[in-house]
């Protein structure tokens, strides 16, 4: 179990004047301090961390939130921002000594422009509402997350999410304009606007996937796309998931950028199927879903294409989406996957690594070795196009060790993810799932960097710690010029 | 003044702590080509970065490049076309806007965000740098980000380093993310339509799923100047893709505006390059000249408000208005460039940057948009993070920064 900031006693101590405090800021229901009420809030869906906060509170408006977070930082407390509390990486896992601050009453859509094509909403309003909400006009929000139906578009910021569209659309930091946040010290800030660019430097850049550690975020403005006119779905089978892989790089070899391209392995088709019947090629040792959309004369010009590229490829079948309806049972099963995967096992971890795509053969063989190692089995569902792997890992956390055992096994996936040219984590952010893994990946002055930023807007260590750094960061030494040679700045700073 | 020409990263390291235990201020040059963009650097010595050139490595299946920052951006686009990608940003060629000097390249592209017309459908140069190394104000190398299209693991330190105009860090390698070249290309030009009309059309295409990949309007002086020199005003819209898609597409926004004249493929690409390069379509050798962002829809309006004050302005719009080339009249503008008229009329809702003028005014002018307060401070605090003895580019973007 990772181990998380030693909370502080002092704050602690003080709880019911910080409580009474927080009251007359956030009047009424406002304030959540019953011991059953603010277990509600022990975890996000990493389920296997928990712990309840100190006290929950749920402002209405930016002037609360400017209130409350002057208060806690004139006051030394910790703050935790969730949204819906939908991250699998544990990012708004509670703090025993913090205030947990949840924007789920900022539920509303501020403003929609449709010359401009954007819509102004508050953090709390979920990713599905904003398509909704332009539907009429012909637009839609392109990031799509497959929580979409309850992620909040301020979580989506805080993460950077991404979705099965993402890599012809981008993630949610391509597709985010204008976002208004709190500092710690209460300052209200903006970044963006409904133009292009900035004559500034690009802090909305950092804002985007900054996992609640720099600021809270209170609205945020997004660019909404105009629908496609039309979209077909092709499902091909392959003997081999090398065939698969090997498809998918010359599709984009070829010049073409699908709408989605996603694999799923043996044991996910298997589970797909017998769980919502899309007609998934049982005998198969991988699926490709490949989506095109556009106008008709390109969607058919390009499903013909790709259906060539997967005959040269030894697809043992293949076939085109003929109807809307057909399309979207074609992805069901995919959409599906998770819960599906679900009733194989009590439980599963959802790993989130990227690797460069040529790559992805030989790393579900290396995880195939991992599953005897380790005695447990992996369900492998992904979105193949940008190379971005979620391994689920099947456990039982009732039987003693599992789960530790299932954490070891996804730090190993992790590991050959970044030993093959890849990243830890391509959207569910690192959160407190693979913070000690952050090590992996950047040595010791590349963290340093990165907690710099972090003290330029909190240097008081006060907002969501514990999360991304393997250790807390200490601003005041962090600035000094100490290093000399390029030597370690901090080998004996503690670690949790 | 010293100069110089490092050839890695160690040896970058060792300039910029030898600068800091010195206290002498560097200026950052790749090509030099950007060098008349921004305020005026005034540093004790010169760190050129052209000997750190080269592609370092280039996975076309992966849509992956990374190279250093000081190559040219020719060969990167040659090595690109030879497998059929490009630079889904299309960085602009502003040589002749800029002055002629030097040689544009991918470092100096980054360090200035620019990106051409297909950036209103695409996204800027920030949206495609996936990682990067480089060296910081210690003298410490560092890296950020990563090799791969997708990722999330920590903060996200390559879009702050694009745009920030070498404030913060010398960067050694940049991986960027590449696209396939589309397949072919067309621009719809419309001719005669009135500023208000054309606004119109653009707003009302681009909100079509014609997908139209760039959209501008040349009022009648800028299209007399182009080189299909045109009697009256042109609007022009960009389809691209497979042939069949942007013949069906091409013809189906002609049934919407009306048919005016096609100009298909190098046609289409002439007329865009051109657009990107600017300085032909402004008055011949235009002293002053603002690039304003508004948000698209007011772009009209800002104009106008600025003709009434500066009635010698003259302007032509890309980005479906999103972008707007404004040419003043020194005299009239006077001393500040013209900067209060038009950023007033912007009235905070959008940027406007000072990118001709002669030095003496660059250095006295904001050239960049000023920014509040509370966000000033931050950027500042930013800058200390990544350089805090304040060695890189001093003064170039804004004080403080
Ligand atoms: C079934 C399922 C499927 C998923 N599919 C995908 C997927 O396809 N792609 C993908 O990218 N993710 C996916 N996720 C992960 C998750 O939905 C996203 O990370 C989402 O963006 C989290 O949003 P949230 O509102 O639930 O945020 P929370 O979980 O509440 O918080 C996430 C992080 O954001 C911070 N935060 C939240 N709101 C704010 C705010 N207003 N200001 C500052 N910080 C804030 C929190 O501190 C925390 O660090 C999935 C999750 C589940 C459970």
């Amino acid at each position: 179990m990772l181990a998380m900031p030693e909370p502080d006693r002092a704050v602690l101590a003080r709880r019911a004047e910080i409580i009474a405090a927080l009251r007359k800021i956030a009047p009424g229901e406002g304030v959540i301090d019953g011991e059953r009420e603010r277990r509600a809030y022990e975890c996000d869906a990493l389920t296997a961390y928990r712990q309840t906060p100190m006290v929950v509170v749920l402002p209405e408006t930016t002037a609360q939130v400017v209130e409350i977070l002057r208060y806690c930082k004139a006051n030394a407390i910790r703050v935790v921002p969730r949204g819906a509390g939908t991250s699998l990486s544990g990012g708004a896992l509670p703090l025993a000594d913090g205030v947990l601050l949840g924007m789920s009453k900022f539920n509303r859509i501020v403003e929609i422009d449709v010359a401009d094509r954007c819509v102004v909403a508050q953090p709390g309003v979920t990713n599905l509402a904003i398509s909704h909400a332009v539907q009429g006009h012909g637009l839609y929000y392109a990031p799509d997350p497959s929580s979409q139906i309850a992620c909040s578009i301020g979580g989506n910021v805080a993460e950077n999410s991404g979705g099965v569209h993402c890599l012809k659309y981008g993630l949610t930091t391509n597709n985010v304009i204008e976002v208004e946040f709190v500092t710690i010290d209460g300052e209200v800030i903006r970044l963006g606007g409904k133009h292009f660019d900035s004559g500034a430097l690009d802090l909305l850049g950092v804002l985007v996937g900054s996992e609640g550690l720099l600021g809270v975020v209170t609205a945020v403005t997004v660019r909404v796309l105009p629908t496609p006119p039309g979209a077909r779905a092709l499902l091909i089978g392959f003997p081999s998931v090398r065939g698969a892989a090997d498809c998918v790089a010359a599709v984009i070899g070829s010049g073409i950028i699908p709408g989605g391209m996603e694999i799923m392995d043996k044991l996910a088709i298997e589970a797909a199927e017998a769980f919502v019947h899309a007609g998934y090629p049982l005998g198969a040792e991988a699926l490709l879903i490949v989506e095109l959309d556009g106008c008709a004369a390109e969607v058919d010009h390009l499903v013909a294409r790709v259906e060539k590229i997967a005959a040269d490829h030894g697809a043992a079948s293949c076939r085109a989406s003929q109807s809307e309806q057909e399309r979207l049972l074609f992805w069901a099963g995919r959409k599906a996957a998770f819960p599906a995967v679900g009733r194989l096992s009590p439980d599963y971890l959802c790993m989130d690594g990227t690797i460069p795509r040529k790559e992805i053969g030989a790393v579900l063989l290396r995880m195939k070795q991992l599953e005897a190692k380790y005695g447990l089995r992996v369900a492998n569902v992904f979105h193949a196009g940008d190379g971005n792997l979620h391994p689920l890992i099947l456990y039982d956390a009732n039987k003693p060790g599992e789960l530790e055992r299932a954490e070891r096994f996804g730090d190993d996936i992790l590991r050959l993810c970044v030993e093959v040219g890849g990243v830890l984590t391509g959207e569910h952010g690192v959160g407190v799932e693979k913070r000690d893994l952050m090590d992996v990946m950047f040595d010791e002055i590349d963290l340093a960097q990165q907690q710099r930023l972090k003290c330029a807007f909190d240097e008081a260590n006060l907002l969501n710690p514990g999360k991304v750094f393997p250790r807390l960061c200490r601003c005041a030494e962090l600035g000094r010029m100490h290093v000399r040679g390029g030597a370690l700045p901090h080998p004996d700073l503690p670690r949790f | 003044m010293t100069l110089h020409r490092p050839h890695d990263a160690r040896e970058i390291a060792e300039i910029v702590r030898h600068a800091g235990a010195e206290n002498h201020t560097l200026e950052i040059v790749a090509g030099g080509s950007k060098r008349a963009f921004g305020r005026p650097v005034r540093a004790a010595q010169q760190l050129n970065l052209s000997k750190l050139a080269g592609l370092v490595s280039y996975e076309p299946r992966e849509l992956v490049l990374t190279a250093r920052p000081g190559a040219p951006l020719a060969d990167i686009d040659e090595a690109l076309r030879a497998e059929g990608q490009m630079l889904a940003f299309e960085p602009p060629q502003w040589l002749n806007l800029l002055g002629g000097a030097g040689t544009p390249t991918l470092g100096g592209v980054l360090a200035c965000n620019l990106s051409g017309p297909r950036r209103l459908r695409a996204g800027a140069a920030r949206d495609f740098i996936l990682g990067f190394s480089a060296v910081n104000g210690r003298g410490e190398m560092f890296k950020a980000g990563g090799k791969v299209v997708k990722n999330v693991t920590g903060f996200d330190l390559s879009k702050l380093m694009v745009g920030s105009f070498g404030a913060l860090a010398i960067l050694t390698e940049v991986t960027l993310k590449v696209a396939p070249r589309p397949e072919t290309q067309c621009t719809l030009l419309l001719p005669g339509l009135s500023d208000a009309k054309a606004f119109d059309v653009m707003a009302r295409a681009l909100n079509t799923p014609h997908e139209i990949s760039a959209a501008a309007h040349l009022p009648e002086l800028s299209a007399r100047r182009a080189h299909l020199a045109a009697e009256g005003p042109l609007t022009a819209l960009r389809l691209e893709g497979p042939a069949p898609s942007v013949a069906y597409r091409a013809a189906e926004t002609e049934k919407l505006f009306g048919g005016g004249v096609r100009l298909e493929a190098e046609a289409s690409a002439l007329f865009w390059r051109e657009v990107a390069e600017v300085r032909a379509l402004l008055p011949d050798g235009a002293p002053l000249v603002w690039r304003a962002c508004p948000t698209p829809s007011r772009a009209a309006a800002i104009v106008a408000a600025v003709r009434e004050k500066l009635p010698g302005a003259e302007a032509f719009y890309e980005w479906g208005g999103g972008l707007v080339w404004l040419s003043l009249d020194p005299a009239e503008a006077g001393p500040d460039c013209g900067a209060a008229v038009v950023r007033g009329a912007l009235d905070g809702q959008g940027h406007a940057t000072l990118v001709v003028a002669p030095e003496t005014a660059r250095a006295s002018v904001e050239v960049f948009q000023p920014v509040e307060p509370a966000l000033a401070a931050l950027e500042a605090r930013v800058k200390a993070g990544f350089d805090p003895l304040g060695l890189f580019n001093p003064g170039r973007m804004r004080e403080g920064v």
